[in-house]
């Protein structure tokens, strides 16, 4: 008889999650894709433990993991600015580290960003529902039983440690702040908004509310009205911007219902949902128009600039 | 067909970075049904040949398809011409029978009554009618599947009769149970699990709408039809439906 051992979950913080790339295929019977927020953090963690870049990992929003490991391994931390101490002594995120059987990980509270992610060697073990891991508490699909972590859970990982540990150099690690440009593909209902109506749209700030999570952020800021107030349910896509009847925007993000009847104005790329992700109630945001040329544009130099640097080899 | 209804229909528009939208229609119809279900078929025969790698995913509903492509893989011209082509196959109907199956009819199992549909009473009496007759009227016809999305599994049917049609409710349940089959406005679904919800309940339907050990997972997609049928108490329990405790008496 076998038992599955990885790390043990200490303190599972406020929001931690079982994450891979995330679920797609399964948009037709409801499912939505789950995943990283911060795909590009998701990524840097995954190819800091020399992981396939879908590599399943953990999502963690505002802090508080603690993780007692089972297993000697390599792990590394990404993303929101959260401390990180191996047996009560701090480290650096963006670079992994060797960790034995008995070691404590403990992440404390962000002050900038809100979401790290934390990758293990080889990543972790853990059944696909629907062709992946990602968790969607909404749906109770994905991760260990289709919910966040909880104290006691066991994250099962092989005992594989890398040889090296890598750094990725500090002139590449990506800053959070709290004031973020939302470059949007308008699309959709976009001719429902008149001109005017676009210009408040892209010229004025917006607040991220209390309502923020992985299925979408409500903002506060100017009322844009459309000239409809509903529309046949259709599909929606990561990023789409609702303009409900109160004129407050909601960034639809990873957890989105699939499909819905409120008017959209346009779609925030991906690179740059990676940013909202990372915000909170209070910072501020700007919706900036491109086309679907520019859109791809920054979508392939982004890519091109995460392939080309490198990361260093570390004591 | 489409072009009675003008030139611009269907049109292909951008959805986001990754994703178009087609738009069939402005409204919902059973022709509009028909033609987005021959197109997703279309498509998804496309994407085992060479829209492969290319396509990621796909949502239809009740007058649009969402297409969700790989950007790491082709752009919005190349994916727009291979949607224009399969567009133009089915308005010269050179798309035949073989290519497209015809719409299935799902016939699903209901135990309509006081103790499994707790919100018969008030629709009927809101509408003058006997339950009798509410429950009579709910399943005297073939609804469409329009849409599924809200939650996993989760179909929109349309359209109910007048007469039943019904508002959701002013505070909906925490606790609506598995199968509930239920009526908002014009529309009907099944609840495929334990979810809030604001729809009236009229019956449970104890077959699974979405069990991830079957295949398929759903027993309708969107583009079928779906007829309910009337089944007793014991019916109801030897197909495995169960009643939730005290459920009928909720309210």
């Amino acid at each position: 008889m076998s038992f599955s051992t990885g790390f043990l979950v200490k303190e599972p913080g406020m929001l931690s999650l079982i994450q891979d790339a995330g679920r797609f295929g399964s948009f037709n019977i409801g499912l939505t894709n789950g995943g990283p927020i911060d795909l590009q953090a998701f990524q840097w963690a995954n190819r800091l433990c020399a992981n396939e870049l879908n590599a399943t990992a953990i999502e963690i929003s505002i802090g508080g993991l603690a993780l007692i490991a089972q297993v000697d391994t390599t792990i590394a931390v990404t993303g929101a600015n959260m401390s990180l101490s191996i047996n009560h002594t701090n480290k650096d995120l963006w670079r992994s580290y060797a960790i034995k059987a008995g070691d404590l990980i403990e992440l404390g509270f962000a002050s900038e960003g809100i979401r790290s992610y934390l990758a293990v060697a080889g990543g972790f073990t853990i059944k696909e529902s629907f062709g992946s891991t990602a968790t969607v508490c909404r749906e109770g699909v994905g991760g260990l039983v289709g919910d966040k972590l909880k104290k006691d859970n066991i994250l099962p990982c092989a005992s594989q440690r890398r040889k090296t540990n890598l750094v990725l150099p500090e002139q590449f690690r990506p800053r959070y702040c709290n004031d973020v440009v939302l470059r949007t593909v308008p699309s959709y209902q976009q001719k429902n908004f008149s001109s005017f109506q676009q210009r408040l749209f892209y010229s004025s700030d917006y607040t991220v509310s209390k309502s923020f999570d992985r299925m979408g952020y409500r903002l506060t800021g100017k009322k844009i009205t459309g000239d409809i107030e509903g529309i046949l349910s259709e599909g929606i896509c990561q990023g789409a911007i609702q303009i409900p009847a109160d004129g407050q925007p909601i960034v639809l993000l990873n957890d989105r219902q699939t499909i819905g009847g409120y008017p959209k104005i346009g779609a925030v790329i991906s690179i740059d949902i990676a940013k909202l992700g990372q915000l909170k109630q209070g910072d501020k945001v700007r919706f900036e128009p491109i086309s679907m040329e520019q859109a791809h544009n920054c979508f392939h130099l982004d890519l091109s600039y995460f392939n080309r640097k490198k990361l260093n080899v570390c004591d | 067909m489409l072009k009675e209804q003008g030139l611009s229909m269907p049109t292909i528009s951008i959805a986001g970075e990754n994703a178009l939208i087609i738009y069939f229609s402005d409204e919902v119809s059973d022709d509009t049904s028909a033609k987005i279900k021959q197109v997703e078929q279309l498509i998804r025969q496309a994407m085992k040949v060479d829209l492969s790698d290319d396509i990621v995913d796909l949502i239809p509903s009740y007058a649009s398809m969402l297409v969700v492509f790989n950007i790491l893989h082709t752009d919005h011209h190349k994916i727009r011409n291979k949607l224009r082509a399969l567009l133009r196959r089915l308005d010269d109907n050179s798309a035949t029978d073989s290519d497209v199956e015809q719409s299935s009819i799902i016939e699903l199992p209901v135990y309509y009554s006081e103790e499994s549909g707790p919100d018969l009473t008030v629709i009927a009496q809101r509408n003058k009618l006997s339950v009798e007759q509410v429950i009579e009227i709910h399943q005297a016809k073939d609804y469409h599947v329009y849409a599924i999305g809200f939650a996993p599994g989760f179909a929109y049917l349309g359209e109910v009769d007048e007469r039943i049609a019904s508002p959701r409710l002013s505070t909906p349940r925490n606790k609506v149970p598995k199968g509930a089959v239920a009526i908002a406005d014009k529309q009907t679904a099944v609840y495929p699990n334990t979810s809030p919800g604001g729809w009236n309940i009229v019956g449970l339907c104890p077959v699974d709408m979405f069990d991830v050990t079957a295949t398929p997972i759903m027993p309708i997609k969107v583009g079928d039809k779906v007829r309910f049928k009337s089944i007793d108490k014991n019916e109801f329990l030897s197909l495995g439906g169960e009643l939730p405790e005290g459920f009928g008496k909720l309210s």
